[in-house]
């Protein structure tokens, strides 16, 4: 086990040396750490930036961690291995009548992945996050034990490790309450808008009416054109059905060279993507996985980006001053010119999650991919950080790979308190980045 | 709907071929050495809605309890259609090279037990004039090599017996079929720096399922394996054994 291993996060900016233990039965202790100065848990590593990272540490791949321990299709309780994957989930309980309670923009993620970062999808303005359908996890811990959490029992330990970062120990199981659906598929509507004040109307009327919204922006858009994009919103289909389709796969077999996605590239791109839709707006019944996933067929997506990878940068701003935040920033971003063609802008509710750094947070979240051109990518940051410092917003965890270690104990509070339960053999790269003073020993 | 045996229902390929096997809706049994393993892959089974109609924790070298085993697995199935032998352990080729009571162990593991099996299998078949015994040997037992040959020996002694096996039951319409994997990314080779040749046990799985299906003889899984087996097997042996295999 002293082999070191490159291990890449999703962003493929950063590879860094780890051993490596593969977890394929959960397991009673932790695997010995001879010379690494610390553990950290690591899922299918679609974490953007350094959170799923921790440098010569000793990485707990959990994905061959699999299994299903028990589902009751009356109930739809359902407890399986941490390292199940969600497609894995999905496969099965959806011809039973049951889907995820919350699913992200990718279904190549594991459930304990999800949980440590309680992820939120397109109906967080009714369902709020993962974490809040969590109903008991078992975390191993590296004094041996095995803690059950939940709700009610061992509350601290659980509200730690819902969006926890891996760095409180080794999720070996969950069980989550998952939510009836009589089919397969979503009805789904897309409206084409062209600014803003647009979406922000859109967005409100649609929270009603609608399970799952989500936007995609042109971020390249400027002047009246700010915040154009189309605007998608869906509810599980009640005519009952089942799909079998996989759908058409392509894949990025290498990464591209990074003059590909350049401005020009990608201005293109988003201007063909914004008028392809003629009809300002349009209904569809389709299979879950085009409407939730519309990444997933093409593997690899992240080598486009080529040798220097990308960053991805999430914000969420409280509703307040008239949009004004999200709008200087989009501003910012359409100004600087860096290609991003993946920006989605949604709204997020006011449910509460049982997780102490949880990020989500009643407001606008707007996700942005960024090439990574070096310096000059880093100072668009640096100008968007104060944007959101001052809208009192925050950054994602398990896109960030940036945030300072000021702006971090702002955007969450309670770190003070999560740090008592971290387990002092955790650690990972996005810990020290933001908690300068943390050891590697923990 | 076959009415399917596992043996060695927890290894990483086994589990794999079960899960494809309870979607076809076979009825199994799962018989493997570890009884916590075992509940876990039972309990991911039956989420799955697999039909396991029995299973059983038995260290299988243990081969004077293999005829109660079958007396079980006749009375909840009521019958084999499809046997898999899936269990092995990867020899230290070095700590048996120093000691015979080591090497007997593995040969112990990895062929002879592996024949009382199929001594039982092939006479239950032979007599129905019916079924399919799937049986996963290894490319190592191709070409004996100085890193692994007790291992390799006993999968190689594994194939001979079971070309011999296939030549017999071909009478009776019973069909044998000799599965070679290259690489598997698996817990028995967790220990070994991962590569572009390593497939993964899932597709393994699928290769199984179609060569049972299809009756083949013998296969190499992935089929590139082939190959590499043609030109190994090629070389001769007045080079090869200069060579640091
Ligand atoms: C295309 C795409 C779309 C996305 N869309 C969304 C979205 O809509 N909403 C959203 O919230 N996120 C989204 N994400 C982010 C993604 O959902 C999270 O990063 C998720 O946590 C990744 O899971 P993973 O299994 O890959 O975990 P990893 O990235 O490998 O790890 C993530 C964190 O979980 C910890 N961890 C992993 N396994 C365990 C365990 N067993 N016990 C304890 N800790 C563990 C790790 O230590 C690490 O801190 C998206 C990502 C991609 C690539
Ligand atoms: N992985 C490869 O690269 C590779 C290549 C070629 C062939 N193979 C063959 O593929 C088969 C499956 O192995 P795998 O790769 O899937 O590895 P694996 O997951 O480690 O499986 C090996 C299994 O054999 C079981 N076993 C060992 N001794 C046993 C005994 N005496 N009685 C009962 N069960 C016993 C083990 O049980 P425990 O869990 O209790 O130890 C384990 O479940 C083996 O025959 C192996 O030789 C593997």
């Amino acid at each position: 086990m002293d082999q070191k291993t490159e291990i890449e996060s999703w962003g493929r900016v950063l590879k860094v040396p780890h051993e490596v233990a593969e977890l394929h039965w959960m397991p009673q202790r932790l695997p010995p750490r001879e010379h690494a100065h610390s553990y950290l848990p690591f899922g299918e590593g679609r974490s953007y930036g350094d959170s799923c990272l921790n440098d010569s540490g000793l990485l707990l791949k959990s994905r061959k961690m699999n299994r299903f321990i028990a589902f009751d299709t009356v109930t739809g309780i359902l407890r399986c291995e941490a390292g199940i994957r969600l497609d894995e989930i999905l496969n099965i309980t959806i011809s039973q009548g049951w889907f995820l309670p919350v699913v992200p923009g990718t279904q190549y993620v594991t459930l304990g992945g999800a949980i440590a970062n309680d992820i939120h999808g397109k109906n967080h303005h009714v369902a709020g996050t993962l974490g809040c359908f969590v109903k008991q996890i078992c975390v191993l811990r590296s004094d041996g034990l095995q803690y059950l959490c939940s709700p009610t029992e061992n509350r601290d330990l659980f509200g730690a490790t819902i969006g926890g970062l891996g760095l409180t120990g080794l999720i070996l199981w969950a069980e989550i309450q998952m939510k009836p659906v009589q089919s397969s598929f979503i009805d789904q509507e897309t409206i084409r808008y062209s600014s803003l004040d647009e979406f922000f109307k859109i967005s409100k009327a649609s929270e009603s009416t609608h399970e799952y919204t989500v936007a995609w922006v042109d971020a390249l858009a400027s002047g009246h054109h700010l915040g154009r994009g189309h605007f998608i919103r869906g509810n599980h289909s009640q005519k009952s059905g089942q799909t079998k389709t996989k759908g058409l796969k392509v894949s990025v077999p290498v990464e591209l060279p990074t003059w590909v996605l350049n401005q020009a590239t990608v201005h293109c791109f988003n201007s063909i993507y914004f008028h392809r839709q003629v009809k300002k707006q349009q209904a569809k019944h389709i299979d879950y996985r085009p409407f939730f996933f519309p990444l997933d067929s093409i593997k690899n997506w992240n080598r486009l980006y080529g040798s220097r990878g990308f960053y991805q940068y999430q914000v969420v701003v409280p509703f307040e001053n008239d949009q004004e935040p999200i709008r200087e920033i989009l501003k910012e971003v359409a100004k600087s010119k860096k290609a991003s063609f993946l920006a989605v802008l949604k709204t997020f509710g006011n449910v509460p999650s049982p997780g102490w750094l949880s990020f989500p947070r009643p407001g606008v979240t707007l996700a942005l991919d960024f090439p990574n051109q070096g310096a000059s990518t880093l100072r668009l940051f640096k100008t968007l950080d104060a944007i959101v410092r001052r809208a009192r917003g925050a950054l994602y965890p398990a896109k960030d790979a940036t945030m300072t270690a000021e702006d971090f104990e702002i955007y969450y509070p309670r770190w003070r308190e999560f740090q008592a339960w971290i387990d002092p053999q955790f650690s990972s790269n996005f810990w020290r980045r933001v908690r300068p003073g943390a050891e590697k020993h923990g | 709907m076959a009415k399917s045996v596992l043996f060695g229902a927890t290894s990483a390929i086994g589990i794999e071929v079960a899960k494809l096997m309870a979607g076809q809706g076979d009825e199994l049994f799962l018989v493997a050495r570890d009884p916590q393993k075992l509940q876990a892959v039972e309990r991911d089974l039956r989420a799955r809605g697999a039909q396991v109609k029995g299973s059983r924790a038995i260290d299988l070298r243990q081969t004077e309890h293999h005829l109660t085993l079958f007396r079980e697995i006749q009375s909840a199935l009521g019958g084999i259609d499809h046997a898999l032998i899936a269990y092995g352990t990867l020899s230290n080729q070095k700590a048996c090279e120093q000691d015979f009571t080591l090497a007997a162990h593995e040969i112990q593991t990895n062929f002879v037990s592996c024949v009382s099996l199929l001594t039982n299998l092939a006479n239950q078949m032979e007599q129905k004039r019916h079924g399919v015994i799937a049986v996963i040997s290894s490319v190592a037992g191709d070409r004996g090599r100085q890193s692994n040959y007790i291992y390799g020996a006993s999968k190689g002694a594994l194939s001979i017996f079971l070309q011999g096996l296939r030549n017999r039951l071909f009478q009776a319409g019973v069909s044998v079929l000799t599965i070679k994997p290259g690489f598997v990314d698996t817990p028995m080779t967790s220990h070994l720096k991962k590569n572009f040749l390593f497939a993964q046990p899932e597709t393994v799985a699928l290769g199984i399922v179609r060569g049972m299906e299809r009756k083949k003889d013998v296969i190499y899984v992935p089929g590139f394996w082939w190959w590499v087996m043609f030109i190994i097997r090629s070389v001769p042996e007045a080079l090869f054994k200069r060579l640091k295999l």
